[in-house]
């Protein structure tokens, strides 16, 4: 049976960057709540992104994991410098990479 | 004659989603939704009063099967709008807070309103989950 902690360092392995907080949604080991966020999710739409998460698992959802709830996000400051950063370095006010909402 | 079967189905959902403009797939009916989730999205479709159809797939597994294979989503519920997937309940909560949903749905944008009276922000991710989390089964 999957816990928590399982599901969060699939997630994360999987997809370059990511970082996943899990829960247990009811402690009975199958129902969890994800929030991911990853630099990859960017520019994707939410239907792209939350399937970039259910491809970790396969079949796997609707089986030993009966539900899988989502929330992803692209990061709203990424750690490092994005590959194609746009703002210039001297404008403040530009907003960081447009998230897909 | 499985095969045919299976294509029966198959080609059933993909002219039943061709042919609602905002159809439903859950568990259950939205009057007796069989789980929390499709329970959730039929709550917010009902709550911006945005008719819909609705299509349980629990009567027989291979609904579920080749409505998966077509939409390349796992889960249940999924809510097409013109032939679309808008999502599963996760991206439709999400959307109906921010009022996205009645303008995908083309109905007014109550949702939006009754969202910002959410007592807690932090809880924002899973709105009216309390009341309805016994249901997960």
């Amino acid at each position: 049976m999957p816990n928590a902690e399982e599901i969060k360092q699939r997630i994360e392995a999987a997809i370059p960057g990511a970082q996943a907080e899990v829960e247990d949604w009811t402690g009975g080991g199958d129902h969890f709540k994800a929030t991911v966020t990853a630099a990859a999710f960017a520019g994707r739409s939410r239907i792209e992104q939350h399937r970039l998460v259910y491809e970790v698992f396969g079949a796997e959802i609707g089986g030993p994991i009966h539900a899988l709830s989502l929330k992803t996000q692209s990061p709203a400051w990424p750690p490092s410098t994005p590959p194609q950063a746009r703002q210039p370095p001297t404008s403040g006010a530009q907003s960081p990479e447009p998230s897909p909402q | 004659m499985s095969d045919t079967d299976q294509n029966q189905i198959h080609d059933a959902i993909g002219q039943a989603i061709e042919q609602h403009e905002t159809i439903l797939f859950m568990k259950g009916t939205p009057d007796a939704p069989a789980c929390g989730f499709s329970a959730r999205t039929v709550a917010a479709l009902q709550a911006l009063e945005a008719p819909f159809a609705a299509v349980d797939v629990l009567p027989d597994p291979r609904i579920r099967e080749e409505l998966s294979a077509i939409s390349q989503w796992p889960t249940i519920p999924q809510l097409f709008v013109r032939g679309e997937l808008v999502g599963g309940c996760d991206i439709v909560m999400e959307m109906y807070e921010s009022g996205e949903l009645a303008q995908t749905l083309g109905v007014g944008d109550g949702g939006a309103e009754d969202a910002h009276e959410l007592p807690d922000e932090a809880e924002a991710v899973a709105p009216g989950l309390t009341q309805i989390e016994n249901r997960l089964g």
